[in-house]
């Protein structure tokens, strides 16, 4: 038995020790592994009518991903232009909003974790309340304001700056608002908690030295606060390549989102095989796409965690 | 060593909300000086220090740098460096791109860079440490790197906040002398914070002596030392024994005071106070342990203390004898060790004589805290 579960049996006792290990192993093996590994299965099958799953048709293939990539057998294009552009159109989004919501926060945690005082817990309250209220209630919310006889433009009409109201949907502005501000918070926190431990002094020696501000941040806090900027920027990114409710919710007509189409497939044409292929896809897609960023920008995977 | 440039203070108050932490400082300091300011923790050093480097703007009066008032100037356009009391290096940056962190943001060269760190790193004797982190170093290493860092900048005055109060004894005493020498060399202005009267003593050109927000004293430290100007410069600086009591007569330079426990004594009145001291004012007075000498028994006379002795130790060059004093505080005698033969005098009376140009009377007043 290795020594940490030796001291971990040890601090817990045999039987508390064999509930918690199996809790935690039911959980993720359970519910987190097993059905990933169903999906991964089903993504390499064909989609079979229920008397036929078993039988003599039900061999693995390929023909699900090919079928992101070529379109359906016999279309009339070579390649199926329409999911492949929603794909790189979501990936190209989301790194934007990952962009965006850095920009936003970056300020924001800086400021949070160099004050001090009791003014910041109630900032910080302040930023999370709005989390109680459920993500769809928000996504109409900002529908509200962004609609077409929304708050903002009633304001501008009215007043008289635009003749015509500006279509926020059509034109993907709710959809980056929405999903920037969806997760705020998960790009607030952990810059606000490297800055946090950052020595204000080494603030004030670069300046002392002469630095400007904007080179204090680029040399000091900026490669100090990196391990939360990317931990940050991997999770907004992550869910906002995955995000379902605000595209759906503030998405214009023409503008899919790829989670769109892999829940169409699960849904409306009732295809799980496809649907797990294209979730396939995103996920591994993602994956690289971050591990690759991470490499560009000298990240360990340790400082991911913090 | 006029050629440095100077840094006066002139009528300086901060406060921080109702709390005065710095009243009314006038203090000149000569260019290319080494000039400490000493006092106890809290007293308002490291508040003077950041105004005169920028961080904080004084609630009244003025800082000059070189004759120019800095009001208005921030921190990054002011011809200071500072060494913070935990030295601040960046810890992402190597040892040589935290030196030339200045010249970095000059637009100098990396090349033109590496060349001044190499000669920086020279001249705190770590050559060929510069490819290292800051945390790859040892304390005393480090602290030569945040002195090399701030040289970089060629500031004109260098700042100093209790810098060497994180090393270890033998250390911070090796570093004194270090940075009495790279002083030298240099010609700059050096700033020096401490609470260390003895980092004061051994480096400082001038020292000022602080009091909860307060300068008592300026003088080099030699006059500190034998001529405090006030109860709590006697007191704070080097050891010293206290007597309480009021004037009896002022005679010229001297005075004999009606001590409160030890009869009438006589001592010289600290050149600060000359002419301040009337008959009836109550003073202290103040006999350092090596000024006292011991006395043929039954000696009597204004030079004479007799005491019961509490206990004794040996220190090794000198034999220390504690008596009863006055408002519950012993009176320590220091006898140096010249290998003569030693009684024990524990339990008994002893009388103690001393040369009354060795005894200062000042005004009575706040003494250190012990
Ligand atoms: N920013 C501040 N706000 C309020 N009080 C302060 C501030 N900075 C310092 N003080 C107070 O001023 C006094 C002097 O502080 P400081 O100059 O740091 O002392 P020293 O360096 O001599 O130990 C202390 O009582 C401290 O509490
Ligand atoms: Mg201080």
């Amino acid at each position: 038995m290795p020594s940490f579960l030796k001291e971990f049996f040890n601090r817990n006792g045999t039987g508390m020790g064999l509930t918690i290990l199996g809790l935690v192993l039911f959980w993720t093996i359970g519910l987190i592994i097993l059905p990933q590994l169903s999906m991964l299965d089903f993504s390499f099958r064909p989609n079979l009518p229920p008397p036929e799953i078993g039988g003599p048709k039900d061999v693995y293939t390929l023909e699900n991903y090919k079928y992101l990539i070529y379109g359906p057998e016999g279309g009339s294009q070579d390649y199926n232009t329409v999911d492949l552009r929603v794909f790189f159109r979501t990936l190209v989004a989301a790194v934007c909003v990952t962009i965006f919501n850095l920009i936003l926060c970056y300020p924001i945690a800086y400021y949070l974790g160099q004050s001090k005082g009791s003014h910041i817990r109630i900032f910080a309250i302040m930023l999370i309340i709005p989390y109680w209220i459920n993500e769809i209630l928000r996504a109409f919310a900002l529908r509200i304001i962004f609609g077409e006889t929304g708050v903002l433009n009633t304001l501008f009409v009215g007043l008289g700056i635009w003749d015509t109201p500006f279509d926020f949907i059509r034109n993907d502005i709710a959809l980056y608002a929405g999903l920037g501000y969806a997760y705020i918070l998960l790009m607030i926190f952990p810059i606000y908690n490297v800055i946090e431990s950052l020595d204000r002094n080494q603030i004030e020696a670069a300046r002392d030295l002469g630095a400007p501000w904007w080179r204090i941040h680029w040399r000091v806090v900026i490669p100090y606060a990196k391990p939360g900027i990317s931990s940050g920027c991997t999770m907004v990114f992550m869910l906002s390549a995955g995000a379902l409710a605000a595209p759906q919710i503030l998405g214009g007509p023409s503008s899919l989102w790829f989670t769109q189409l892999i829940y169409q497939q699960f849904n409306d044409n009732n295809d799980w095989p496809q649907g797990a292929a294209y979730a396939v896809v995103l996920l591994v897609t993602c994956i690289l796409f971050v591990l690759a960023m991470m490499r560009l920008f000298k990240v360990n995977m340790g400082d991911i965690g913090k | 060593m006029s050629a440095g440039i100077g840094v006066d203070l002139e009528s300086l108050w901060i406060r921080f909300g109702d709390f005065v932490a710095v009243r009314d400082a006038n203090v000149h300091i000569e260019g290319g000086d080494f000039f400490s300011f000493l006092g106890p923790s809290g007293c308002g050093k490291t508040t003077i220090l950041r105004a005169v480097s920028g961080f904080l703007e004084p609630s009244e009066g003025n800082v000059l740098i070189g004759g120019k008032n800095m009001k208005g100037i921030g921190p990054n356009k002011r011809p200071t460096a500072l060494i913070f009391q935990n030295l601040a290096l960046f810890p992402l940056m190597k040892v040589w791109e935290n030196i030339t962190f200045s010249m970095e943001i000059k637009g100098a060269s990396a090349a033109e860079r590496r060349r001044r760190a190499d000669e920086l790193l020279d001249m705190i004797a770590l050559p060929d440490q510069g490819d290292k982190l800051p945390s790859e170093l040892s304390g005393g290493q480090r602290q030569r790197v945040a002195i090399a860092r701030a040289l970089c900048a060629e500031p004109d005055v260098l700042l100093l906040d209790e810098p060497l109060s994180a090393l270890d004894l033998k250390l911070r005493q090796h570093m004194r002398t270090e940075l009495r020498e790279i002083q030298q060399r240099v010609g700059i202005t050096f700033i020096y914070i401490t609470h260390d009267q003895g980092e004061a003593l051994t480096m400082s050109d001038s020292i000022a002596v602080m009091r909860a927000g307060v300068i008592d004293q300026i003088a080099d430290g030699k006059t500190i030392y034998n001529d405090p100007a006030t109860a709590f410069a006697a007191s704070f600086v080097g050891e010293n024994n206290v007597f309480r009591g009021k004037v009896k007569r002022v005679m010229g330079d001297e005075a004999l005071i009606a001590t409160n426990r030890s009869g009438d004594l006589v001592a010289r009145i600290s050149t600060a106070n000359r002419g301040k001291l009337a008959e009836g004012d109550d003073a202290m007075m103040f006999i350092r342990p090596e000024a006292f000498a011991i006395a043929p028994e039954g000696a009597t006379g204004d030079h004479f203390v007799t005491a019961r002795v509490t206990h004794e130790e040996f220190e090794g060059n000198a034999f220390n004898i504690f008596t009863e004093g006055d408002g519950g505080k012993e009176i320590k005698v220091s006898i140096p060790n010249l290998g003569q033969s030693f009684k024990d005098h524990t339990g008994q009376n002893i009388t103690l004589e001393y040369d009354a140009r060795n005894a200062v009377v000042v005004p009575a007043g706040e003494l250190a805290a012990e």
